[in-house]
């Protein structure tokens, strides 16, 4: 081996070694500032978590953009839900009367609130998009308690990650990060276009997220864990697709 | 000037007529090392966010302009074909199986590919001078005569000389100036401008297009164009002689001697 090659040699490994601690140094710093997340595995694993981690920098107290009353979506628009079970009409006989919202996990006071509870908290109300993966969207006038207030009525503890989100639906669940959850515009909503959360689009209780696509914000919610870990849920993918769709909807 | 004419340069020598000027094995290769891996990354990703891209448009074969549109709302045009999703009216009697889940991850994926390969393209290309030396027109070519020499050149679909087998031609410089400057920026923007986080810090970025539903819109035809751009772009290459330009993009050898028989 003559020198030229030798010295070659050594500095593609030594650019190899740097480059693959780079990596390391990435990953770690990537996982200490959330920025991975938990469908970060597989063959789109790379696109996803640079989707995510690229948006994360970006958007964390960016607000969505709120609309005139004049936007709204004439006629409104609801989507095709699935067939409700049992139990969603029992309570829907009842007037929702006995429709709870409980939540648990990584909080120093777990709660069951009534929709009556839910209302008397300081409401807000805001005119976004709903925006779906398929492609259509509508403009609504959404009214709701910010998810945040709930979250701090419950008291979460400081090493929460995510809030994981139930529809009475068990085909139904999905979960977010802090960032999203304490954002401003996230809610628990209640209410639409100045009346009650219709059947259709999720009523009498959804997850609203105007910074992420229709299908996390998900209809009849009646339970929320709050955890440092998604592992325990499902098979560890953060949602009920289980990896099918992405679990970052932002874009 | 050396580049007065995007044909000459350092090709005088091998116009036709004088082909044993070039030899039969050229050292000196016509596309770089970083041209070639570069268009054939670029390719791949084309290839998956087409394919994807028509996936996640079955879904919703409907198109609006400003920022809302869905069933109820009369769209701008509809494709004639049937939908993903039973809620669409397309006259259909089925339902295509949904397949947005995947596509949605590899078109992201294939998009951040094809925007850092691209990035890596046009920041060599500006250092190493093929941008300018290999891309932008000479002076001579921009005018009429120009013009018209080139596309009378083209008219009868006649395999083009040596030379161009060494230089692009000027209608080939304007049209990969189009598409890496203006159609993939726009294909770029309009993209990002349907993402409802990205908007959240960027407002501008869907608000000068008109809405959500103008961008989706935009991407639809600046993506027809990208395609019809591909599809020209390789009948070209089957014009101008398949296995020649492929081994040029491939090994990097011209070598044009072969296909002239």
């Amino acid at each position: 081996m003559n020198d030229l090659s030798r010295r070659k040699l050594i500095k593609t490994g030594l650019a190899a070694a740097a480059g693959v601690s780079g990596l390391g140094v990435a990953a770690r710093m990537a996982q200490k500032y959330g920025l991975v997340p938990p469908d970060h595995g597989g063959i789109y694993g790379f696109g996803e978590t640079l989707t995510y981690a690229t948006q994360r920098l970006l958007t964390r107290h960016s607000l969505a953009r709120e609309f005139s009353q004049s936007q709204i979506s004439k006629p409104p628009f609801a989507n095709e839900i699935p067939p409700l079970n049992d139990a969603y009409k029992r309570l829907h006989d009842g007037g929702f009367a006995d429709w709870r919202l409980s939540v648990d996990g990584m909080v120093d006071r777990p709660a069951s609130f009534s929709l009556t509870q839910l209302k008397s908290y300081p409401s807000r109300r805001q005119i976004t998009q709903l925006a779906c993966e398929e492609g259509w969207s509508y403009i609504a006038e959404w009214i709701g308690v910010p998810l945040s207030h709930v979250l701090d009525v419950v008291g979460i503890h400081p090493q929460a990650k995510y809030i994981v989100y139930f529809s009475i639906d068990s085909d139904w669940w999905d979960s977010i990060d802090m960032a999203d959850a304490m954002h401003p515009q996230t809610f628990l909503a209640y209410g639409l276009n100045g009346n009650e959360l219709p059947v259709g689009n999720g009523g009498p209780l959804r997850m609203r997220l105007p910074r992420q696509l229709g299908y996390k914000n998900v209809k009849f919610i009646t339970h929320l864990t709050v955890t440092d870990n998604l592992k325990g849920f499902g098979t560890g993918l953060g949602s009920a697709s289980e990896g099918d769709y992405a679990w970052y909807a932002g874009i | 000037m050396a580049r007065s004419g995007s044909v000459q340069a350092p090709l005088e020598a091998c116009a036709p007529g004088s082909i044993s000027a070039v030899p039969t094995t050229s050292v000196s290769s016509r596309h770089s090392a970083l041209v070639r891996i570069t268009h054939w990354i670029a390719t791949l990703c084309f290839f998956a966010l087409l394919v994807t891209g028509i996936e996640i448009v079955i879904s919703h074969p409907r198109f609006y302009w400003g920022e809302t549109g869905n069933d109820l709302t009369a769209p701008l045009f509809k494709l004639p074909i049937p939908s993903s999703r039973a809620l669409v009216p397309t006259g259909y009697g089925y339902v295509l199986p949904d397949q947005n889940g995947w596509s949605r991850y590899l078109h992201f994926q294939a998009a951040w590919i094809v925007v850092l390969t691209g990035l890596l393209y046009v920041i060599s290309s500006l250092v190493t001078g093929h941008l300018r030396k290999d891309l932008l027109p000479g002076k001579a070519d921009l005018s009429w005569r120009g013009f018209s020499t080139a596309i009378a050149g083209h008219l009868p679909f006649q395999r083009p000389g040596a030379a161009e087998a060494w230089s692009y031609n000027v209608l080939q410089r304007l049209t990969y100036l189009l598409v890496i400057f203006v159609l993939f920026p726009l294909v770029i923007w309009t993209g990002l401008a349907m993402s409802p986080a990205f908007v959240s810090a960027v407002p501008a970025t869907v608000t000068v297009l008109g809405g959500q539903q103008s961008a989706r819109t935009i991407h639809f035809f600046v993506s027809l164009s990208l395609l019809l751009f591909l599809l020209v772009h390789v009948v070209m290459v089957c014009l101008a002689g398949f296995k020649s330009r492929m081994r040029a993009m491939v090994t990097g050898r011209a070598g044009t001697d072969m296909e002239r028989t």
